[in-house]
């Protein structure tokens, strides 16, 4: 038994303040840096150094090792998806989202039969990995509609993942039962101050009930989970080391699920909201390379948020996954006019031309990694055995 | 501090009580030991019989006694053993161990893992014994384990840590202690198992038939300890290579 940090292994997972992990990462050295960078396993402590200003000049090695750790474990390949936006509705008053309740925007639920034919053209294109996304409004996109459309598409993907507002166990093992494999639930900040100064509104507004989530789904026997925090709200040290930290915290927890990070920066959005804090390519670039050396196994997230010149740049160091050719407003695929998007996307490529760059790069763009045929479970039974 | 369930050790030295020329030289060594854990086979002592030579040597006070199921061959028999120890007041601690390969007293895993769950869900604080297996570990873990004890080697060869990567890899992933058990037949291994993270270690064979039990149990004290220090100091462990001084990865594409 390792405490990775001290209260890891407790009951639930707490997030240390703010106010504490700054010490935590003020107190680094250089030599803790190159200590992590040739160690074969780093803590919390060692985590924090790669996260620290102590790291910027060694930000070449950390590449090096980050790239090194990410081919032994997966490869050289880079997984791909797309994002399948259902609804734009939300109850929620986020400052940073452009489908926050009070942006003037289209809105629009789609229908099943809309929603399948978006997944349609997905496929078409190529796509065997989807992402459901939607806002948080329940009385217009509920569990029901979830579990009816993944039952209605998982026959023809590899697998059905969803972006939706935080659900209780029993919801996800019944959209486990459907056909979803993984959840991704985003804290978007793990800085309890800054948390409610930009969730005005709505139930999104409970912190620890969203940071329970990963617990929750993992509980009801999904296959993988993706965290991440939204990166312009908090200072992106302490968010990186608190993401950190929960991943451990979850991995200690949960060993038969498999996790995934991702690293959004804020992008324009209706409402126009302007980061709090800046976060520049070498910030992002330090905390993926700084998380992918804490934890060799995690699935490393790059959206189309970024560039195609930064995606292109991070081939080899440390993602392992890419959506391409994505569009964020409900219906979109269909019909490119459609407005009411989520955000600006910064990589407009078609999926055809990201696999060429993956390809470029001396990498295997992998479009099907995983088979419905898992989701088939005999007795429709949940195992609840192994928590 | 080495904590299991409730309970807080100063030693992380576990020692058995078998195999030794006299009582009295068992006596002498575990005190020389200054282990708080006591492991003792069921098969061998009358828990009912306050005279049994080795219950009335050793303290309750000063030790923790840890009864074996030292002999079981199947889930049942370890269980009907650790009820019956349970029943004639030997507690609800149990190192469980069934080997039913009497050959290489090899852990069964299935069994091992059906006991596990009925005794801990009757109460007891289960410490099983068990080949490095992490995942194994793990599901013992998940079924109520208080403490996992993989072995370093088959008992009583001596080779000490040849399951090392794999007690890694448990010791990285286990949310309860992990005590390395058998095989630990040199000081040395045994302060390799503590260099590496092990909580404890669990050793008999190699003081018990030492020329000198006695001096034996004190150096095997010492190693456990200065292998437990070195990890706490942060040991730099498995360098894999230098810093490179002039990477040649090309980051001119951030702005």
């Amino acid at each position: 038994m390792v405490e990775i940090y001290s209260n890891l292994v407790a009951g639930e997972f707490i997030v240390p303040p703010f106010q504490e992990l700054g010490p935590l990462i003020g107190a680094r050295t250089a030599g803790d840096v190159e200590k992590a960078l040739v160690a074969e396993r780093i803590d919390v402590d060692l985590f924090a150094a790669l996260l620290s200003p102590e790291a910027e000049p060694y930000l070449p090695i950390m590449a090096q090792r980050a790239g090194e750790l990410t081919r032994r474990r997966f490869g050289r390949v880079i997984q791909l998806y797309a994002p399948l936006y259902l609804s734009n509705y939300c109850g929620n008053r986020c400052a940073y989202c452009g489908f926050s309740a009070e942006n003037v925007i289209d809105r629009r639920v789609l229908s099943l039969e809309e929603a399948e034919q978006e997944a349609n053209l997905l496929a078409e294109r190529g796509f065997q990995h989807i992402l459901l996304v939607s806002g948080e409004a329940p009385g217009r996109l509920a569990v029901d509609y979830l579990a009816q459309l993944a039952r209605r598409l998982h026959h023809r993907f590899a697998s059905i993942a969803i972006e939706v507002q935080p659900l209780s166990e029993p919801d996800y093992a019944q959209l486990f039962l459907a056909g979803i494999t993984s959840v991704a639930v985003y804290q978007e900040t793990y800085d309890v101050e800054v948390y409610p100064k930009v969730h005005l509104a709505g139930p999104k507004q409970d912190y620890r009930y969203r940071l329970d989530t990963p617990a929750r789904v993992a509980r009801a026997g999904m296959r993988e989970i993706g965290i991440g925090a939204l990166l312009g709200l908090s200072d992106w040290r302490l968010e990186g080391l608190a993401l950190g930290m929960h991943l451990a915290w979850l991995r200690h927890r949960f060993w038969r699920t498999a996790f995934t990070v991702s690293f959004p920066r804020i992008r324009p959005s209706a409402g126009g909201f302007a980061p709090m804090t800046w976060v520049g390519e070498r910030q992002l670039a330090q905390l993926i390379f700084a998380l992918r050396i804490f934890d060799p196994d995690v699935g490393l997230v790059l959206s189309t948020r970024e560039e195609a010149r930064f995606r292109d740049g991070m081939i080899g160091m440390g993602p392992t996954r890419y959506s391409a050719g994505s569009c964020t407003a409900p219906g979109g695929y269909s019909d490119p006019e459609q407005t009411g998007e989520q955000f600006a996307i910064g990589d407009l490529r078609t999926l055809d031309e990201v696999c060429l760059a993956i390809r470029a790069k001396g990498y295997d763009p992998v479009r099907k990694d995983w088979d419905p045929v898992f989701q088939q479970h005999a007795g429709g039974e949940v195992s609840r055995q192994y928590k | 501090m080495l904590s299991i369930a409730d309970r807080t050790f100063r030693s992380r030295l576990l020692v058995g009580t078998g195999k030794f020329s006299s009582s009295a030289m068992m006596v002498a060594a575990i005190e020389a030991s200054a282990s708080e854990i006591v492991t003792v086979a069921l098969r061998r002592i009358d828990l009912e019989d306050p005279g049994d030579d080795i219950m009335s040597m050793l303290s309750r006070d000063r030790y923790l006694f840890l009864p074996n199921t030292s002999g079981a061959r199947d889930a049942d028999e370890a269980v009907r053993l650790a009820r019956m120890a349970r029943a004639s007041g030997g507690g609800e601690w149990l190192k469980l161990e069934v080997t039913p390969d009497p050959r290489t007293l090899l852990p069964d895993p299935v069994e091992t893992l059906k006991a596990t769950e009925i005794l801990a869900a009757e109460g007891f604080k289960v410490m099983p014994y068990m080949n490095a297996d992490p995942i194994l570990a793990l599901r013992l873990q998940d079924v109520g384990a208080v403490a996992v004890m993989p072995l370093g080697a088959p008992i009583g060869t001596n080779l000490g840590m040849i399951t090392r990567f794999q007690i890694e890899i448990i010791i990285e992933q286990a949310r309860v202690p992990v005590i390395v058990d058998a095989g630990l037949g040199a000081p040395s291994h045994a302060a390799e198992a503590m260099e590496i993270g092990a909580d404890a270690v669990l050793v008999n064979t190699a003081i018990a038939v030492a020329g000198d039990p006695v001096r034996m149990a004190r150096a095997f004290a010492m190693a456990v300890e200065a292998g437990r220090d070195a990890f706490e100091s942060g040991l730099g462990r498995k360098q894999i290579e230098a810093v490179a001084s002039s990477p040649t990865t090309g980051l001119d594409f951030l702005k």
